[in-house]
């Protein structure tokens, strides 16, 4: 991936952010320019909540170049708190652990060992649940 | 708009052919189809193809596979989509043919999965999700089957021997298939045993990636009746899309993409979904299956997995699925599997399936995805 991509969602990936419509609500992750919902152009800059459970999950044995030491880790499809889906790896958290439902947070940690251009690529991935709410 | 039909059709072997480039695997196809069809002119080629740039670093595939096969300087399309480039290319012949533009068609679908390590053979599939937010986090396509299995069984309350079961029947039906890749039987415990790919789906839960090339000719039932006398139609196919990133879809057991693609083409061949006699759907995973024939009306909600037990889907049985044995065992060769399932439901409704034929089957139905639905189309063929 090219520095240029990587920097360009520097904001997504460190700090969630997304965006709401001005004039029906709806949020979407990632950031989009026109609503989904309601058609309005009127999408303005909002902060996902962090914390949110674990709506399904995988553990992938499989992986693409990059990911290959890894293995296997776990991705899941996550809730957030205002509903908002996301999907991540999981971290920091024993792969029999996990269960749907789990209560989960937001930490940020290395994404790819190595990217074909030499950048080390860090973004949000999601931990069993410390922080009190 | 003109009536369409299907007037030839042609096969390679879906297998890993190392000794065989995609130039050669397409002119086999084409070769055949023409044959079968009574060697017409054709006016205008369809070629379909997912990953030929990413694999063998070759663009421009229309003139690179016509030039060798023979074809003359015929106006070719190129036409991509992924996995789903096969019905893509279909929908675009059908539309040339029943808007008056072209008299003859030919669709030649082609894939050369085989040059690399399956390692990439998993980052290439990958390049039909969302890079940017899923594939860009590890996820890959069968992660994202592995999390709708979950939430599948957990919703429906269906087992892991179920899921099983339908690669079982896969199989099963594959070794009849003189053109499968898979052509030998297995059982669940050794489906569920085999090494995992993302939990809890395993290797045999997955469809090999292989190589292939498949072509049909489609043309106006007055021209066919001049070329042949076994003509089978094109009644409806049409196509829709989903998000490509599964986060923003409501569920991961319903492609919405499937269920407004097959709505359409009910509509325009004026079938019902009871009327199926035989189909050949797009179960790129064992899961994927149980998905697809229920947005496909042909099953109802959640309950795929009785029915599997119950030998619904079997080729004696109420809704005849994949008598090819489906990407699951006859293989799955990216951008030529929708033209694979055109061909395999042509020779259904000619009665020319040799060892897969359905008996009786009069209305045929064909079902083509991209990644994980993020496109799909559906095709109803009537003899």
């Amino acid at each position: 991936m090219s520095s240029a991509r990587i920097w360009r969602e520097i904001p997504q990936r460190y700090r969630l952010e997304g965006t709401k419509c001005a004039k029906c609500g709806t949020a979407t992750f990632p950031p989009r320019s026109t609503c989904p919902k309601c058609g309005a152009d009127e999408m303005k800059l909002y902060m996902l909540p962090r914390a949110g459970k674990i709506v399904t999950y995988s553990l992938i044995h499989s992986a693409p170049e990059g990911f290959e030491t890894n293995v296997p880790y776990p991705v899941a499809l996550i809730e957030l708190d205002d509903g908002t889906r996301i999907t991540s790896q999981l971290t920091d958290c024993e792969n029999s652990e996990i269960t749907v439902g789990m209560p989960v947070e937001m930490a940020v940690r290395r994404i790819r060992e190595e990217s074909p251009s030499g950048i080390i690529v860090y973004g949000y991935k999601f931990r069993p649940k410390v922080r009190k709410s | 708009m003109r009536k369409v039909v299907i007037s030839g059709v042609g096969m390679t072997k879906v297998d890993q052919h190392f000794d065989r480039g995609i130039r050669d695997l397409f002119k086999e196809a084409v070769v055949k189809a023409l044959d079968d069809s009574g060697n017409p002119e054709i006016s205008h080629y369809y070629v379909s193809n997912a990953y030929a740039s990413l694999i063998s670093d070759q663009a421009d595939l229309g003139p690179f596979l016509l030039e060798y096969a023979g074809c003359g300087c015929t106006p070719v399309t190129q036409i991509g989509g992924a996995c789903g480039a096969g019905g893509n290319a279909v929908l675009e012949a059908f539309e040339a043919v029943a808007s008056g533009k072209s008299d003859i068609v030919l669709v030649g679908g082609v894939e050369k999965m085989s040059d690399i390590p399956q390692k990439q053979v998993t980052s290439v599939q990958s390049t039909c999700m969302d890079q940017e937010y899923e594939a860009n986090y590890g996820l890959t396509l069968a992660g994202i089957n592995a999390m709708a299995a979950r939430s599948y069984m957990q919703q429906y309350s269906a087992t892991r021997e179920q899921l099983a079961l339908f690669a079982v029947q896969m199989h099963k039906n594959a070794v009849k298939n003189p053109y499968a890749c898979l052509p030998f039987e297995v059982t669940t415990d050794k489906v569920i045993e085999s090494f995992p790919i993302a939990d809890p789906l395993t290797f045999l839960d997955s469809s090999p990636a292989c190589d292939g090339s498949a072509a049909v000719i489609m043309t106006t039932p007055e021209i066919a009746r001049t070329l042949t006398d076994t003509v089978v139609e094109v009644a409806g196919v049409c196509q829709s899309i989903d998000n490509v990133g599964i986060s923003e879809r409501p569920s991961l057991v319903t492609m919405r993409s499937t269920v407004d693609a097959a709505e359409k083409a009910y509509s325009m061949a004026k079938v019902k979904p009871d009327e199926i006699g035989v189909c050949e759907i797009h179960d790129a995973f064992t899961i994927t299956g149980f998905i697809a024939l229920e947005d496909l009306s042909l099953v109802d909600r959640g309950k795929t997995g009785i029915a599997v037990e119950e030998g619904t889907i079997a080729k004696d049985g109420k809704i005849p699925t994949n008598p090819s044995g489906g990407l699951k065992a006859r293989g799955q060769p990216g951008g030529a599997t929708g033209v694979y399932q055109i061909a395999e439901i042509t020779q259904q409704l000619r009665g020319e399936a040799g060892g897969t034929q359905v008996e009786g089957a009069k209305v045929g139905l064909t079902h083509n995805i991209s990644g994980f639905g993020s496109g799909a189309t559906v095709g109803i063929l009537k003899r």
